[in-house]
């Protein structure tokens, strides 16, 4: 039998634990729930994790989005699309925020705000928030269990003191219903407000590392922080105080990305959520045809008048 | 007088044990290794009282179980059989009986522990400030402010320039190192300190200090503390109460005094008549 033959690509006993592992994942807000993660037809790290979960959750008849890095053009993005599209017949996929019922994502949740019918997969090289202060497995077990943070509160202190503010600026780790620590992917934190009491399922698979973990619908997700030097989101307001903008859309509420403009080679800002930009485009199209159209009128009524 | 700590019967083995164990090894026996099993009997049976306030001395040479005794205390080493009770603000801890958090709790608020090596108290790849504050942050103080002022305060108390608290231990010398450990030691206020041969390695004149410290916070805040060393100096100025450890058991108790001037066991004779 062909492997493209068979919904979903894996088989269903694997499909079976991962949807168990995922019921465990949401049941234990935050806690990362070991699974075996299958070969897949891609190296690990290039988003394994999530595309078995995808491929697990999906359903005929249902509809995907799939976006790297805000882009649903970007060469991952690309790649696990058309390969589900291979391996899943019977499921659509799209570029809309809107339309989608599961959102497979690297670096990004989409700027749009989700919805309870919808549900994010977020691909994750590294679950555990405590590797960077504690080598072996088993003692970071420990800690997690114990709820025992201090030392990755004491790399934020240290940041303070030698930095004045924190300065991680992705993996930001963040606390899930009062216990566990997550890595919630690497989602600038400006992504991580979002989680917080989100209406949407989020779950994250690391392939590589074998972990699945959740933040479930309506859950608390507090990013660490100090009582007097609490987490903020990054800053996109230029020299002048002024909110930088989108150079395609004009939008100022977005996660902005830098661009160098190979021309001028001055720095320009673009939406990085390409959906959301493009959305935004439409209205400002609609907008402005609607304004030329009732100054036309208005110019007819003071013709005629 | 308020009753802190009650040891009884505390017993570390390592190796499988037999029932002869304690039979054929201890002073008597000039052993510690069970000729039946090869266990080896680190401690056996040390049994004592310490009240608030109290400097209590444990002294014995090498490999004679003073310093698993402390760690069996401290929740470093899990003893074989014993019971130990902790007083505390009313409370009544039966500390083998607690679980892993319980006991992580309580060492990280109650007691403090600082050792020879300043590698097992300090964590050399985070700031002397952070150390500190990283016991603190264990504690659930959340303001970076509050952390940052009761580091500085605790660092100046224990003479360390306050100056040089973002930098890291390793560029400090070994006295200097010794001090935080105990500034980050006394950083909850813990009613209860382990001193694992504090002044072992250092000079004099540090020594000398460090001793002075050790006194002063005994008597300002009657702190509760016992103290593990060979040094019979040390014991002279810091304890009141003694215990002399050989081959894992305790051989002699009392008086720092009484066990200095009059010694009993020839073990303790011989000890205090060999110190220079």
């Amino acid at each position: 039998m062909s492997a493209s033959n068979h919904f979903g690509f894996l088989d269903e006993y694997a499909k079976k634990e991962i949807r168990r592992t995922a019921l465990k994942a949401v049941a234990i807000p935050g806690y990362q729930v070991p699974y075996s993660s299958r070969e897949m037809p891609m190296g690990r790290g290039f988003g394994t994790g999530g595309l078995q979960l995808t491929l697990s959750l999906l359903g005929k008849g249902e509809t995907l989005k799939v976006i790297d890095q805000g882009s649903d053009d970007s060469v991952n993005a690309v790649n696990l699309r058309s390969f589900i599209e291979m391996t899943c017949s019977g499921v659509d996929t799209t570029i809309s925020t809107d339309e989608a019922d599961v959102i497979q994502s690297r670096h990004r949740i989409p700027e749009k705000d989700l919805r309870e019918d919808q549900l994010l997969v977020l691909q994750v090289p590294y679950p555990d928030p405590l590797i960077v202060v504690e080598a072996s497995e088993n003692k970071r077990k420990t800690l997690h269990g114990e709820a025992d943070y201090s030392r990755l509160l004491v790399k934020l202190y240290e940041d303070i003191v030698k930095f004045d503010e924190i300065t991680i600026s992705h993996r930001y780790p963040t606390r899930i219903n009062d216990h566990y620590v997550i890595d919630p992917s690497p989602i600038p934190r400006w992504d991580v407000p979002k989680l917080h009491q989100s209406p949407a399922l989020v779950l994250l698979g690391a392939g590589r590392e074998k972990k699945i973990y959740a933040v479930p619908p309506y859950t608390k997700a507090e990013p660490l922080a100090f009582e007097d030097v609490p987490f903020r989101v990054e800053d996109f307001t230029d020299k002048n105080g002024q909110r930088r903008h989108c150079q395609r859309c004009g939008c100022t509420t977005s996660f902005l990305d830098e661009f160098v403009d190979s021309k001028s080679g001055e720095k320009v800002y673009q939406c990085s959520d390409s959906d959301w930009c493009n959305e935004q485009m439409t209205k400002n199209v609609s907008m402005s045809e609607i304004k030329s159209i009732s100054n036309k009128v208005n110019t007819m009524e003071v013709a005629n008048g | 007088m308020d009753k802190v700590l009650e040891v009884s019967h505390l017993s570390k083995v390592y190796g499988k044990g037999c029932s002869s164990c304690f039979e054929l090894t201890g002073p008597e026996y000039d052993t510690n290794i069970c000729p039946q099993c090869g266990s080896v009997i680190a401690a056996h049976d040390v049994s004592f009282d310490l009240y608030k306030g109290e400097i209590l001395g444990i002294m014995g040479e090498s490999g004679s179980g003073k310093s698993t005794a402390v760690k069996c205390l401290y929740f470093d080493q899990e003893p074989s059989s014993g019971n130990a009770t902790f007083f505390d603000e009313g409370k009544k801890y039966d500390l083998f009986k607690l679980n892993a958090a319980q006991q992580r709790q309580l060492a990280n608020q109650r007691f403090g522990m600082v050792y020879q090596n300043p590698h097992l108290g300090l964590n050399f790849d985070i700031s002397a400030g952070g150390n500190i504050a990283e016991r603190l942050l264990m504690s659930e103080v959340k303001n970076y402010s509050d952390i940052r002022s009761r580091a500085k305060n605790l660092l100046t108390r224990t003479e360390v320039l306050s100056e040089r608290m973002d930098e890291l231990p390793k560029s400090f010398s070994g006295g200097m190192q010794q001090r935080v450990q105990i500034a980050k030691a006394l950083a909850t206020n813990p009613p209860l300190l382990f001193l694992d041969e504090v002044t072992t390695g250092l000079d004099l004149s540090v020594q000398a200090a460090i001793l002075d410290l050790i006194l002063e916070i005994q008597q300002q805040q009657q702190t509760s503390m016992i103290v593990v060393t060979h040094d019979l100096g040390v014991i002279r100025l810091l304890a009141g109460r003694t215990l002399v450890m050989k081959y894992g058991r305790v051989i002699e108790s009392g008086l720092t005094d009484q066990i200095l001037e009059d010694p009993q066991h020839a073990y303790t004779q011989r000890l205090v008549a060999s110190a220079l």
